[in-house]
């Protein structure tokens, strides 16, 4: 696996998922549109159309009976760094309006809904499908209105959403570590719903700069492998996983090539 | 009833002939807007784009469009900064092919994006990081200088050119027209290679991603040769169309042959750096991101390899080598095939550049994309040219806009359609 640079004196939020532990029951995905308030339809059958910004897939080894493996790997947005760690995401940099940025304090990529006028470059730009657009104004349940979060704007049609690590409860952490006199914020003050929700323990959130987080070290497991590094998108995300073929599975190689 | 403001000695089709033909036109432009409204009110959701697709039909089109618009810069770049005399009959109606185009894609733009009114934020909070950013401002300029081109030749109108104001301001806008016309060169190398840059520079899609000079993709350079290798075409081909539908020879010969010799080789060269290209692709950068060619070109219902040979082989070399020949070009079928293969390259090229992009997966656990258009998307894509039709209907009737056609219809003064 190829070391990033980074800045030492920044913070880089990331995620490591153990593909061994995950059972693939959806609870990120639940926690994550409950905290975000993400819209959904009366058919959600459509996956194309329909937002997901933690989406579960399920990966075969593509072997018959007796020999057939099943692999459930969640998917959210994976906060590429792009090349040197300079921000330089595929979303980010073609943006023309400047409403998706790549913050360079938390290393988390955000989107700005109300700056979004719907172009959709973000997404073709995307290799991982992490980013959603609003065909459709959400509509909730008569009476879910009341079980919206309020940390959390709801988007209009037509314009794109996607993870924000959770993004508010950072700035929660912040202001409650500012009331009380801190400076910084500790490992557990802010932690992603999925992570938190995940009842397998399979995802932990934390700082991959700070040798005081778990993901700090976990991502050093020899095991540990991002999505498409070859594309130097140069993700956060990193997935753990003792079998081979799933490791394979996280990016693209030549037929001749081992 | 309105033989007025016809120009000149020119006879056109009577008043009733003529808002027939409009009416046919108007009814489909009808139909395109009604799509439009729907897409305005209700929403995106009225087309068939998802989120594999963010990019689709209307994305082509605009780039479609806009490169077959390119021979309005061309020949008048041709025409003011080279100095290529002939093509002054037929610069006007490149200006007003390029009008079009250019202001079609700009409707169709209006449409795609997911909160029109929000547009302006284009301009306002612009990413100078972004190609998009750059083809916004280039094409919004660039129309500007084509609504300037084009108005010394509304200008021309018979009527209007009695009221000595606006003869005069015709007269002194056409002697500094050179200043336009390099300013529109400028303004349309940025965007013509911009809208190349937008794919060429997602290195998330190797399909689409290729290296280049400084902040500059290879497309970037590639759009903009094709640009004005095969805009000139769609020129030609569309006078061709517009001297079948009126019954008259409005272009003489040697000014037709004269862009598709220049058009020929433009092609040709084209062609040559896009093999290079596509050589170096397949060869170096593709394989780096682990991908092979047919990883693109095969598992899937439609993208096989034969799109590649058309748009190269049937749609570039072959009409580059009919217009590059005297023979060729000088032979009516052979210059008119030429046309349609060229126009229809630059439209496959546009088309891969986009559609494929989005239909091929780039991660390994997902599958191949295809997609349809809705009917709305198909009205509002026609739109244009029901647009385009009643721009020149008018512009011919009421305009000079061909200078020879006088001389090539002697016998229609007075007389004629």
């Amino acid at each position: 696996m190829k070391e990033e640079k980074s800045d030492k004196s920044a913070k880089k939020f990331g995620m490591v998922i153990d593909l061994d532990k995950c059972t693939g029951c959806g609870s990120c995905m639940v926690a994550c549109m409950a905290e975000n308030n993400v819209p959904f339809k009366e058919d959600e059958s459509k996956k194309l159309v329909s937002i997901t910004w933690m989406r579960v897939y399920r990966l075969t080894n593509g072997k018959s009976f007796p020999d057939t493996e099943i692999c459930y790997l969640p998917k959210p947005c994976q906060h590429c760094g792009g090349k040197g760690e300079h921000g330089h995401s595929p979303c980010v940099s073609v943006c023309p309006a400047t409403a998706t940025d790549y913050n360079k304090e938390t290393g988390i990529v955000s989107q700005i809904y109300t700056r979004c006028f719907g172009c959709r470059y973000c997404m073709a730009a995307c290799p991982y499908h992490a980013r959603y657009f609003n065909w459709w104004d959400p509509v909730w349940p008569k009476g879910m209105e009341e079980y919206l979060s309020p940390n959390v704007s709801v988007r209009m049609r037509g314009v794109v959403e996607k993870c924000s690590f959770c993004f508010h409860r950072y700035q929660l952490a912040k202001d409650k570590a500012y009331y009380e006199g801190r400076s910084d914020i500790g490992e557990n003050e802010y932690q992603t719903a999925c992570a938190q929700a995940c009842p397998a323990g399979a995802i932990t959130f934390g700082d991959l700069n700070d040798s005081g987080h778990a993901v700090y070290e976990l991502k050093k497991n020899k095991n540990a492998f991002r999505l498409l590094e070859r594309l130097q998108t140069n993700p956060k995300i990193y997935y753990l996983s003792s079998r081979q073929w799933i490791r394979r599975a996280g990016d693209n190689y030549l037929k001749n090539e081992k | 009833m309105d033989s007025k403001i016809i120009s000149g000695e020119l006879k056109r089709c009577s008043t009733w002939q003529f808002a027939l033909w409009i009416s046919a036109a108007g009814a489909v432009l009808l139909w395109g807007v009604y799509a439009m409204l729907l897409c305005w009110f209700k929403g995106l959701n009225q087309t068939n784009m998802n989120d594999s697709y963010g990019f689709a039909l209307w994305i082509w089109a605009d780039l479609a469009i806009i490169a077959l618009g390119g021979g309005a810069f061309f020949t008048g770049f041709l025409r003011y900064i080279i100095g290529k005399d002939e093509l002054k009959n037929i610069v006007n109606y490149a200006v007003i092919i390029g009008f079009i185009c250019y202001s079609s894609a700009l409707i169709i733009l209006g449409i795609d994006v997911g909160q029109p009114i929000r547009g302006w934020f284009i301009f306002w909070h612009a990413n100078v990081h972004s190609m998009l950013t750059e083809v916004a401002f280039c094409l919004t300029c660039y129309l500007f200088v084509l609504i300037i081109e084009y108005i010394p030749i509304i200008l021309e109108n018979r009527r209007i050119d009695n009221i000595p104001f606006f003869h005069n301001l015709g007269h002194n806008m056409h002697s500094i027209m050179a200043v336009f016309a390099a300013t529109g060169v400028f303004l349309s190398f940025f965007h013509q290679g911009s809208l190349g840059g937008v794919s060429g520079v997602l290195f998330g899609r190797p399909f689409a991603y290729r290296e280049g000079v400084l902040i500059w993709p290879w497309t970037f350079f590639l759009f903009t040769w094709s640009a004005a290798a095969c805009g000139p075409c769609f020129t030609i081909l569309i006078t061709k169309i517009t001297e079948k539908i009126t019954g008259k020879r409005l272009v003489k010969d040697n000014v037709i042959e004269l862009l598709a010799k220049i058009s020929g080789w433009m092609i040709g060269t084209y062609i040559i750096a896009k093999i290079i290209d596509t050589v170096y692709w397949i060869k170096v950068t593709l394989p780096a991101t682990g991908f092979g060619l047919m990883d693109f070109y095969s598992n899937n219902p439609f993208y096989g390899i034969w799109i590649l040979v058309l748009e190269i082989v049937i749609c570039g070399i072959l009409p580059a080598l009919i217009l590059i020949s005297e023979k060729g070009r000088k032979n009516r079928y052979g210059l008119i095939i030429a046309a349609i293969l060229a126009v229809l390259g630059v439209c496959i090229n546009r088309w891969v550049l986009v559609l494929q992009v989005m239909a091929a997966p780039v991660l390994t656990f997902e599958t191949w994309q295809m997609y349809f258009p809705s009917w709305q998307e198909i009205a509002t894509t026609i739109l244009p040219l029901a647009y385009g039709i009643i721009i020149i209907s008018f512009s011919y009737r009421y305009l000079p806009v061909f200078p020879q056609e006088k001389e090539l219809n002697p016998w229609t003064i007075n007389g004629g359609k």
